[in-house]
């Protein structure tokens, strides 16, 4: 199978606190790896690492074969934060501006106009997190669930392979949380491979496929779902919970 | 009424104000979106400085403000760098050091302070041949490198961790603004007044939010009416004998109080 991601041995410190240690996996083509730890365990770090928007000091990442380093194919990357709750409501712009934005990463001469087939992608993308209906809608005028189903179309519009969450559905009401659960669900039976992070652990334990637990000491457990029942994860996530409050 | 435009100096004044109108609300929305407003009176203020060297030194006084304003960007970015966590204090040391500049450089101006006092608050009839082609080809630069830019400038303006990630080299797109500010605000500092320059980047991007139905429209909508504004702002300070720059500011503000008191439930 097509290797996607591969971290090892990472390890990074924020000045006195390491938060990450010796953190390694594999990611293959489809995989959904859920990232479930305690507030400050370092999921989110990792995510910015992969990005690039920490710097890596110890390890070693490699995205589609080639390291973080050399790795040019920003479009392959497709990236969701939890930027509903960080949004300027007043800025003016439609949701078709926004996600066409994005389209920079897949465009030979950014500098020339839209085409026919930028505009089918747009109505594409916006058709999968069922959002074309806004299209000229500003942005701020919507609600927050509703901001980031535009977020996660602005991250497909590039046809990335690799999709990364950060908390997407933080400040998202319960309906629009199911909505855009389905939406990243089906995502992944389409075979996009999956990053995230969640505050709701148990569907995130329930959708994913792999699973990196964290502990308070920074070292991940990266356990593969389907040789674990539920109860067994939430057991190996309790211990290691435990180990924390200890 | 139409008399005007038989003097030579009118001709050369609505050229220069046509253009600076185009440029200004172009550079302001990114300005005004980024939320760096008080960038264009840091730099505009510093261009004064240059400005008034200009006319100590017998140096075209425009390129003297270019300089100072392209200088006053970079040092924003330096101390907004050094003061992370307080940037905004760094638009505020740059003003303060362009105005003690100013006050000091002025007081050795042979000519009388007439001349500074154009500056200040912009004037018509002092604008030569030379210093309308300068605005028309900077304008120029202005207009091209922001059309080739569009799409980048939207990008970081709206989100630039996304645009970064998207290959979008965000530092290089930054400073391509700040001296596209630079420039903007040393060409009009002659006809609006190097002191409402950056009324004329926000007043206009204002209004235009009012009634933008999205960023491309924002942008339409901020040069129609920086335009209104200065050819209108020239009409009336001509027939009413009032200063250029002030005219067409406060025909700017009143604009937006109209435009706010019909948009009240936005």
């Amino acid at each position: 199978m097509d290797e996607i991601l591969k971290v090892e041995n990472v390890s990074f410190d924020y000045s006195d606190a390491q938060v990450l240690k010796n953190v390694s996996f594999t990611l293959h083509k489809g995989d959904f790896l859920g990232i479930i730890g305690a507030n400050g365990a370092g999921k989110s770090t990792l995510i910015k690492l992969i990005l690039k928007i920490l710097p890596l000091d110890k390890g070693r990442i490699t995205l589609f074969g080639t390291d973080i380093q050399k790795f040019r194919d920003n479009h392959k990357i497709g990236y969701v934060s939890q930027k509903a709750s960080s949004f300027n409501s007043q800025f003016p712009a439609t949701v078709s501006e926004v996600v066409m934005a994005n389209l920079y990463s897949k465009r030979r001469y950014p500098f020339l106009g839209y085409t026919h087939s930028d505009y089918e992608k747009l109505e594409r993308v916006l058709e999968t997190v069922g959002m074309l209906e806004f299209k000229d809608k500003l942005i701020g005028n919507l609600s927050g669930g509703q901001q980031q189903r535009v977020f996660i179309a602005r991250a497909l519009i590039s046809e990335p392979e690799l999709l990364l969450m950060d908390e997407p559905t933080v400040g998202v009401d319960a309906m629009q949380y199911a909505q855009i659960m389905d939406i990243i669900s089906k995502l992944n039976d389409e075979g996009m491979t999956i990053v995230m992070t969640n505050h709701d652990t148990p569907e995130l334990i329930r959708v994913s496929s792999k699973l990196l637990i964290f502990c308070s000491h920074g070292n991940g457990e990266f356990l593969n779902r389907a040789d674990l029942t539920v109860d067994e994860v939430n057991a190996i996530y309790a211990g290691k919970r435990g180990h924390h409050h200890a | 009424m139409l008399d005007m435009f038989s003097y030579a100096f009118m001709q050369r004044a609505f050229i220069v104000a046509i253009v600076i109108a185009f440029i200004a609300p172009c550079i302001g929305v990114s300005i005004v979106l980024k939320r760096l407003s008080a960038i264009g009176d840091a730099t505009s203020h510093s261009a004064l400085a240059g400005i008034a060297l200009g006319l100590v030194i017998g140096i075209n006084p425009i390129l003297g403000g270019l300089l100072f304003s392209i200088l006053a960007v970079l040092s924003i970015e330096f101390f907004r760098k050094a003061f992370s966590k307080f940037s905004e204090i760094a638009a505020v040391i740059v003003m303060s050091t362009g105005i003690g500049l100013t006050a000091i450089i002025s007081g050795f101006i042979t000519s009388g302070s007439s001349n500074l006092n154009g500056f200040l608050f912009g004037s018509i009839v002092a604008i030569s041949n030379f210093e309308m082609c300068l605005t028309i080809v900077l304008g120029a630069i202005v207009v091209i490198v922001f059309t080739l830019l569009r799409h980048e400038l939207f990008f970081v303006t709206f989100d630039e961790e996304a645009a970064r990630l998207a290959g979008v080299k965000t530092k290089l797109v930054n400073t391509t603004l700040m001296i596209l500010t630079a420039i903007t605000v040393s060409v009009a500092s002659r006809v609006v007044g190097a002191l409402m320059i950056s009324s004329l980047m926000v007043i206009p991007v204002a209004c235009a939010m009012m009634i933008g139905k999205s960023y491309r429209l924002t942008v339409i909508w901020s040069i129609i009416f920086a335009q209104a504004f200065s050819i209108f702002g020239l009409i009336i300070s001509y027939l009413a004998d009032l200063r250029p720059g002030g005219t067409i500011v406060l025909l700017g503000v009143v604009t937006l109080i109209i435009l706010m008191a019909f948009n009240r439930d936005r």
